[in-house]
């Protein structure tokens, strides 16, 4: 388990002090897939690089099954550090050693046998689909290869956790969503814990189980991903999951009842609830307003509803809506 | 003048000295430009390697006081000219050598002149260095020594073989000059012949020789740069 406790971390710049990470809290727990999401700037990186203490934290602590990070000596930090590895957007291969010997790194600093670090990376070099790289340099690698070798790479020293900073803003989104199934797989078959740092809401949505949103240096919003989604409260949040600002936008309506349909997930997003429910009920609504969002083929956010007829016709078209599994209906 | 200068009696004397002389010249330049850079680079690498190690936010900071006086000496060394420095060391290489005239003698001006150059070649060749690559370095639980050994010098090879071939190439230079203080090599020759003799086709040739010299260590340099450098995609490395 991961806990991140009161974390605050300012910087010193030219006119002034920099709050970059605000009194963070965030508890992750084993196996889990956890992603950071927030805009550029919101402070994601340093977050990520006071887990593994590339950045010391102004104030707060990282604490690591019961032991704080922050505390260790230099020396005990770098061990710890082969338990916590990372990925990065740019990479950051050894340009000069072929793939497998840029697997054998981690192990070569950690001083295992030649012979044992290259059996392993061998291994690595499978289980990230790349057996025929092991003698290439990274330059001939396009980036979604030079990503996963950096995934074995992060692997070889079988770490508990692993930590990737925006490991897939550089690639195309076929590319990304090969490389998240990869750390998909990964994760179910090693129980890794996973924490991603993106600003993209699709990686979220692809991969993640919990997310944290972080805006300006705070955690805004926490909790399971299609919570969080579903019934963004904050501002950020809202931000995220609409991005073109597509907040409710009224049509002009006449004094008919309102109803709002909120989706949390529902499987519904194919389906033509409305037409169906005119075809069954014989109620023709109004859409006055709708910020829906499919993710996968399900659907997050809301639908606001204008019923013509009277009250009847209200209580039949929450009675026929809210039935649907992952729906609920109210009356506005 | 001219006509006297490329006279057939002349073109006679500057080919038989040619042929006495020249081997010998041409292999004490040789020798001495390469033992001096061999030394240069065994005092320069490591001071370069602390020029960027060692400061502020490298990977084993030093302490502010002596990476200033580090800059200092070698802005210091670097700024005297080669001709005055050759005569300032002179106590240090009669300590080192015995002498202060002959072939080996010229070998420790030369070193103590070309260090410091060699330490800002290391020294720039080092903060070409990707700083992320570093970081990552750091983040698979590298020590400051695995640092500097495993990934910013290997990952600089290309870069430092070729400012390696710059040092080469600029002291092969300062060794034809010091033919004027008793240094051997085709710079004596170049010197005693031309300059106290006026035998300008001897000092023609010289310069020649000497030219040829620069361009086969820039191309073998060249060469060895690329060759080592595994970034470039359009050379396909196999193995
Ligand atoms: N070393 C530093 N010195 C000063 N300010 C810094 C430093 N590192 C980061 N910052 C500042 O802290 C804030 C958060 O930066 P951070 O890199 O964590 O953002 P981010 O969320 O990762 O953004 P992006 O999505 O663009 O990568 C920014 O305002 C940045 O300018
Ligand atoms: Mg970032």
């Amino acid at each position: 388990m991961i806990e991140i406790k009161n974390l605050t971390k300012t910087f010193e710049v030219a006119n002034g002090t920099l709050d970059a990470l605000k009194d963070v809290n965030i508890t992750i727990h084993d196996g889990e897939i956890f992603g950071i999401i927030g805009m550029s700037g919101a402070g994601k990186s340093t977050l990520v690089r006071c887990i593994n203490m590339l950045e010391r934290p102004t104030e707060g602590s990282v604490i690591i099954d019961g032991c704080d990070i922050g505390r260790l000596s230099a020396k005990e930090l770098r061990n710890k550090r082969r338990n916590i590895t990372m990925i990065f957007q740019g990479f950051n291969l050894l340009m000069q050693r072929t793939c497998l010997k840029n697997i054998c790194f981690p192990l070569e600093l950690a001083g295992v046998p030649k012979a044992e670090a290259k059996e392993k990376a061998l291994e690595l070099l499978e289980t990230v689909g790349l057996p025929d790289k092991a003698y290439a340099y990274p330059a001939q690698l396009s980036g979604g290869q030079q990503q996963r070798i950096a995934i074995a790479r992060a692997l070889a020293t079988n770490p508990q956790v692993l930590l990737c900073d925006e490991a897939t803003s550089a690639l195309d989104p076929k590319t990304t969503h090969s490389i998240l199934e990869l750390i998909k797989e990964i994760n179910r078959k090693t129980g890794i814990t996973v924490i991603i740092i993106t600003h993209q809401m699709s990686v979220v949505e692809d991969i993640c189980t919990n997310v944290a949103i972080l805006d300006n240096g705070r955690v805004v919003e926490s909790g399971a991903v299609s919570e969080v989604f579903s019934k963004p409260k904050s501002d950020a949040a809202k931000r995220l999951v609409f991005p073109e600002g597509a907040e409710e936008v009224f049509a002009e309506s006449g004094n008919e009842p309102r109803i709002r349909v909120v989706f949390n997930g529902a499987k519904a997003a194919n389906i033509p609830l409305i037409s169906q429910m005119a075809i069954d009920k014989g109620i023709v609504a109004n859409i006055l307003g709708a910020s829906t969002k499919a993710i996968g083929d399900r659907a997050y956010g809301n639908i606001l509803l204008g019923i013509p007829g009277g009250k009847e016709q209200v209580a039949t078209a929450i009675e026929y809506l809210g039935a649907i599994e992952d729906i609920t209906v109210e009356e506005v | 003048m001219l006509d006297k200068i490329f006279s057939a009696d002349a073109l006679a004397e500057s080919i038989e000295i040619l042929q006495t002389e020249f081997p010998v010249a041409l292999w004490e330049t040789f020798y001495v430009t390469i033992l001096a850079t061999a030394f240069a680079i065994v005092l320069g690498l490591p001071l370069g390697v602390l020029l960027v190690a060692g400061e502020k936010g490298g990977v084993l900071p030093l302490p502010k006081g002596l990476m200033n006086a580090l800059n200092v000496i070698i802005n210091l060394l670097r700024s005297v000219p080669f001709l005055i420095l050759m005569i300032l060391v002179f106590p240090l290489t009669r300590a080192i050598i015995g002498t202060t005239v002959g072939t080996p003698a010229s070998i420790v001006p030369l070193v103590i002149a070309s260090f410091p150059f060699v330490a800002r070649l290391v020294e720039s060749s080092l903060r070409e260095v990707n700083p992320n690559i570093i970081e990552a370095a750091q983040s698979m639980g590298a020590s400051p020594l695995q640092i500097i050994c495993k990934v910013m010098i290997p990952e600089s090879v290309p870069s430092l073989i070729s400012n390696a071939t710059i040092a080469i190439t600029t002291i092969l230079s300062y060794s034809a000059m010091s033919g004027i203080i008793g240094g051997g090599g085709l710079g004596k020759i170049a010197i005693n012949y031309g300059y106290y003799r006026y035998k300008y086709l001897v000092m023609v040739f010289a310069v020649i020789l000497l030219i040829v010299l620069v361009q086969l260590f820039q191309s073998i340099g060249t060469k060895l740069a690329t060759k080592s450098d595994k970034r470039l995609k359009t050379k396909r490395n196999t193995k």
